[in-house]
């Protein structure tokens, strides 16, 4: 019902009012901590557990992988590793990926964060259009324009290139909610103060704007980051030289073998997993702050 | 702003010609890949779904060809049935735990919470493949754990991979779990905003935590459910990737879901005109949980 009328200010509050309320409940609140810590550790054990069991295995020699059932591995190899890295080539879908990732990102964060302050700042009926066409990416997300997307990427030479990954997953309609968000809370008084000052409309943009934005560009990058790293199905249609596959499309492809090598599936996997983790644990609070919304589309 | 448009045209017409140009500069890139990559391909696909085109040389115009054999092929019945089957299993058994989730981490009582939080976070930022590969690898008909476990107590091994519901399953427990953490934090931030002196008048008044669950948490936070539900139900409407690894689809074709069928027929078989009218299709059911969600949307902000 109410759930915009009464701000944060309810966060700071249940965790200090209850022991100054009442200092003898300390009884009390163990017997209520005991459960709610049980249930939450019981279900993160069992949402844990599955990536837990893979990342465990990948270390098994390849002769134990189907028999031992113990939970860590009796002698702890990198030999499935190995075998991934240099053998499966993944060292090449590694670059391959970390290329389009970074590419992607700066670029994706670079045209939201003009088209969100434009949007945001500025009032003709070119943005209006140009905000109605942005929704309504929302509603054709890219999967569905598979056939004609592959016809128009092909035509401006793109196949089988890593341009081709890159350019058409630029434009996100969330990334440029995000920072048009972010802008109209920016006070107007801060752009007409520099134009009184007599700086230049884009000067103002990229000297006063850009530089305070940038938690929605940690924020939004993070996020972008995950999806080129993650996309699948549209560099799988365009690239068609295994020395460009991605890393996902490296994977699927020995999965989707006849006789799957897991010792390789498994080393290649957590390999795959750990850029996503590390970026994660390293900007965790904007990733568990960000204001994602409606908009979200990948 | 509309108010400040004389002011605007009053002065010299330099000025007012820079708020023209900035802004037009600032969206030019968007608005290049916006036509490059959407508009473009939005159109050709729309004109190919009335043709017979392959995706090279000439084509021509068959009118509804497309649509009427799609009326009448049971191959794309069925990966629309099998994909709303799965959407119908997927987003509530999503929405239960991560709501369940949602609460025990808001909840002040319980321990290690930002600890716990990453535990149900990492699922997520996998990608479908490794998902997939990660519950292939558990529910592996011969070697996985899960059949190990159940020979283990005397069962006999479930046929995780050779059974087609059995199959859908696992794809939609393993879905759930690599969704739960966004939804989770869809329900954190609403939960958060619920004003905490409706629970303290609910527990003056003798209400146990699961009366206020129902009466006070449900209630508020209809608005963000309702998004939730949404989001998920777009999301499991175009899912491919997770079943591209976990099963590929099958056994045979029993799995394959809506954008495997357009994936199929457009660039294993090269009916791209017969696959973009398969697309107008899937384009139609999102369109419609869409227009839903921003009905839903303006209700919600105009109360």
């Amino acid at each position: 019902m109410t759930t915009t009328d009464m701000p944060r200010k309810v966060d700071a509050g249940p965790g200090r009012a209850v022991p100054k309320k009442r200092p003898g409940a300390a009884g009390g609140g163990l017997r209520r901590a005991v459960p709610a810590t049980t249930l939450l550790w019981v279900l993160a054990a069992v949402y844990g557990f599955p990536v837990l069991w893979f990342v465990l295995s990948s270390f098994k020699p390849a002769g134990d992988l189907f028999s031992s059932l113990s939970l860590f591995p009796d002698d702890p190899t990198l030999s499935g590793y190995k075998a991934a890295w240099d053998s499966a080539n993944f060292s090449q879908y590694f670059i391959n990926t970390a290329i389009v990732s970074v590419v992607a990102t700066i670029l994706t964060v670079g045209v939201s964060c003009c088209t969100g302050y434009a949007l945001a700042k500025y009032d003709n009926k070119w943005l209006k259009v140009f905000f109605i066409c942005i929704l309504a990416t929302t509603m054709l997300p890219g999967e569905v324009m598979l056939a004609p997307q592959f016809l128009v990427a092909r035509d401006l030479g793109l196949f089988n290139s890593l341009a081709g990954i890159i350019f058409p997953a630029l434009l996100t309609a969330t990334g440029c909610f995000m920072f048009r968000q972010f802008f109209l809370t920016v006070p107007d008084e801060l752009v007409e103060a520099a134009r009184i000052d007599g700086a230049r409309e884009l000067s103002i943009f990229l000297r006063i704007m850009v530089p305070i934005s940038r938690p929605i560009m940690l924020t939004l990058a993070i996020l972008s980051f995950q999806w080129r790293w993650n996309d699948y199905i549209w560099p799988l249609l365009m690239l068609n030289d295994p020395d460009k596959f991605t890393v996902q499309i490296g994977i699927q492809s020995l999965v989707g073998a006849q006789n799957i090598n897991w010792s390789v599936v498994l080393g290649g996997s957590v390999v795959s997993m750990i850029p996503l983790i590390v970026v994660f644990l390293v900007f965790q609070r904007y990733v568990m702050n960000a204001d994602i919304n409606a908009g979200l589309k990948d | 702003m509309t108010k400040r448009a004389p002011d605007v045209s009053a002065s010299p017409p330099r000025r007012r010609s820079k708020y023209t140009v900035a802004p037009l500069v600032l969206i030019a890139g968007n608005v290049v890949l916006f036509a490059l990559f959407f508009a473009w391909p939005a159109v050709i696909g729309l004109v190919y779904s009335f043709t017979n085109y392959t995706g090279v040389g000439a084509f021509q115009f068959v009118g509804l060809d497309n649509y009427q054999n799609l009326a009448g092929d049971s191959t794309f019945f069925d990966a629309l049935t099998r994909t709303l089957l799965y959407t119908v299993l997927f987003v509530p058994l999503n929405f239960v735990f991560s709501l369940l989730i949602a609460n025990v981490l808001v909840s002040k009582h319980a321990k290690g919470m930002s600890v716990a939080r990453v535990f149900f976070f990492i699922p997520w930022l996998l990608s479908p493949i490794v998902v997939g590969v990660l519950w292939r690898w558990l529910f592996g008909e011969n070697f996985g754990l899960v059949n190990h476990l159940i020979e283990k107590f005397g069962g006999s091994a479930v046929p995780w991979q050779s059974n087609a519901d059995l199959s859908l399953l696992v794809v939609v427990v393993a879905a759930s779990w690599a969704w739960t953490g966004f939804s989770m934090l869809l329900f954190i931030a609403a939960i958060k905003n619920v004003p905490v002196s409706y629970y303290e008048a609910a527990s003056l008044d003798g209400a146990g935590p699961w009366r206020q669950f129902l009466n006070i948490t449900l209630p508020s936070i209809a608005p963000t459910s309702f998004i939730v539900i949404l989001l998920n139900t777009i999301h499991a409407m175009k899912e491919y990737p997770l079943f591209a690894a976990l099963n590929n689809g099958g056994p045979g074709t029993s799995n394959n879901l809506l954008v495997q069928y357009i994936y199929q027929t457009g660039f294993k078989s090269g009916q791209i005109g017969y696959a973009s009218a398969a697309s107008f299709v899937l384009m139609l059911i999102l369109m419609a949980v869409a227009i839903i969600q921003l009905m839903v949307n303006r209700r919600v902000e105009n109360r």
